[in-house]
């Protein structure tokens, strides 16, 4: 399948108020990559996320998502595709029970109740939080919030995930299960981070922007390794490339 | 509270269709008699327990919350006793003015109404009180309001806390607490609100949200919701038209004579 596919070329964007958050952007995502796109803060990661589920269109230059470009009449095939799950779960979790919450997409994609049934279930079950089903949304810890946010977007069975900090405000426990879980997904998948160390165990491939460009895209491990090149870009090494810090070596 | 809603007992089980025009009728039949009334108010206390009793709310937790809430009750009333010194009552020697005896009344519609609301939502949830709004045909922009309100409370309860509990750690000597920072600090607060619903808009039109909210229907308005709402219904109107407390009083002193 060569379909999902997620192409950027020369993508560039400003802000009304003349930010030029993007400036020449071109990358080719295929089927079943996993990437992970790192930057300093204001480097652009976000606005480049806001274009991937069609919130911003693209200024200059262009963005192919599946089939279709990305244009203000197929931003709604391009929303079916596209699986976002936001940084903080409390803006992703706005129905008042996990059910319901889960269920909002699939009943906006107009199935039958008992498939929007089946599949509530059997997402809440893939991401291990099928007890919660009931509870209300605003009662749940951060870790629940995040496997819940992360299974309203896989009941519309999208072709790509897109995640902006996934592991942020996670206890080290609850960093490790999501990032088994996000590595058992066959899914396309873009991630946004900080957490080199996940980045280095869940994707292959890592793109650098800075200043609204890309620096780097290569093999994770090699870009990740390149000290002088992070430096650069305002990142670090991840933890794990890093001396220990007891005997240093 | 939404915990207790989240139990499985009967009444639990009703449709809160159900429940609603029950709670809304009684409520209506109790703020329906005269000011002076207190004994025929007294029988309408059934359907308040028995929602307590047979929805397993712990009664303790309910006064409290009714004990909160009071003040304003007492503040409507408390001014009865000063104008309405005419007396109405005459026990043994003393006479009651009105003022007392409408103040009471207030009192107990108060807690009548008060505690039959509270259960409805601990034997309900709130959310399936929005949906059955919603589906006794109220605009749905009233009922997602509604939803929307109660699901983000917390969050922007915790938001502000979170702004003043910053802000106090940076006052020093009383410097900093007056009300001149709370203007800033409640500007501030509307343009994160703003910032969220933005973020939440996101979320939602990402998911397909095109300005209708489905909801999966739980529940079926059967037989047995019928009889709730009858049963009750009828009983309601029995003590609104009915002394009982009269005719139990009469009742029992014609045994002794």
């Amino acid at each position: 399948m060569s379909h999902h596919i997620v192409q950027a070329e020369n993508l560039a964007y400003t802000y009304p108020d003349g930010n030029n958050a993007l400036k020449n952007i071109s990358f080719l995502i295929t089927h079943g990559e996993s990437v992970a796109i790192v930057g300093a803060n204001g480097a652009g990661k976000s606005t480049l996320l806001m274009h991937l589920n069609g919130h911003l269109l693209p200024g200059k230059g262009s963005l192919r998502i599946g089939d279709f470009p990305l244009t203000k009449e197929t931003v709604h095939n391009i929303r079916r595709s596209v699986g976002m799950v936001f940084q903080d779960s409390d803006d992703q979790l706005f129905m008042p029970t996990v059910y319901d919450d889960v269920a909002f997409g699939p009943l906006n994609m107009g199935l039958p109740a008992d498939v929007v049934n089946e599949r509530v279930k059997s997402t809440l079950e893939t991401v291990g939080v099928l007890h919660l089903i009931n509870r209300p949304t605003h009662r749940l810890s951060g870790g629940e919030k995040r496997s819940v946010a992360i299974a309203t977007v896989l009941s519309m069975s999208p072709d790509i995930l897109v995640m902006d900090e996934p592991t942020s405000n996670l206890d080290p426990k609850a960093r490790r299960r999501l990032i088994n879980l996000l590595k058992s997904f066959k899914h396309t998948k873009i991630i946004a981070t900080h957490d080199l160390d996940m980045a280095l165990d869940l994707c292959e491939r890592t793109i650098i922007i800075r200043d609204g460009e890309v620096v780097a895209d290569g093999k994770s491990i090699d870009i990740l390794n390149n000290e002088s090149l992070l430096s650069e870009s305002n990142l670090e090494k991840p933890l794990r490339f890093q001396g220990c810090p007891v005997c240093g070596v | 509270m939404d915990l207790l809603s989240y139990q499985d007992t009967p009444l639990h089980k009703i449709d809160p269709r159900a429940k609603l025009i029950t709670a809304l009728f009684f409520i209506l039949t109790v703020v329906s008699f005269g000011k002076y009334e207190i004994s025929m108010l007294v029988p309408f206390i059934f359907f308040p327990v028995y929602l307590l009793t047979s929805g397993n709310i712990p009664v303790v937790y309910i006064l409290k919350k009714i004990l909160y809430v009071s003040p304003f009750a007492v503040m409507i009333g408390v001014f009865n006793p000063f104008f309405d010194q005419g007396v109405i009552l005459q026990v043994g020697n003393t006479g009651i003015p009105g003022g007392w005896i409408s103040f009471l009344s207030i009192m107990m519609r108060f807690a009548l109404t008060v505690s039959t609301a509270l259960a409805l939502i601990s034997c309900t949830g709130f959310n399936n009180i929005c949906f059955a709004i919603n589906r006794l045909g109220a605009p749905k922009i009233f009922a997602v309001q509604l939803l929307f309100l109660y699901r983000y409370i917390f969050v922007l309860a915790e938001e502000a806390a979170r702004m003043v509990r910053a802000r106090n750690l940076r006052s020093f000597d009383g410097k900093g607490k007056g009300i001149k920072t709370y203007g800033p600090m409640l500007g501030n607060l509307l343009l994160r609100t703003i910032n969220r619903a933005e973020r939440i808009h996101l979320a939602m039109i990402c998911r397909g949200f095109d300005g209708n909210i489905r909801i999966m229907k739980k529940y079926k308005f059967g037989l047995r919701e019928l009889l709730f709402v009858a049963s009750w219904g009828s009983l309601f109107l029995l003590f609104r038209f009915v002394n009982i407390p009269q005719f139990a009083g009469n009742f029992i002193t014609g045994l002794f004579v």
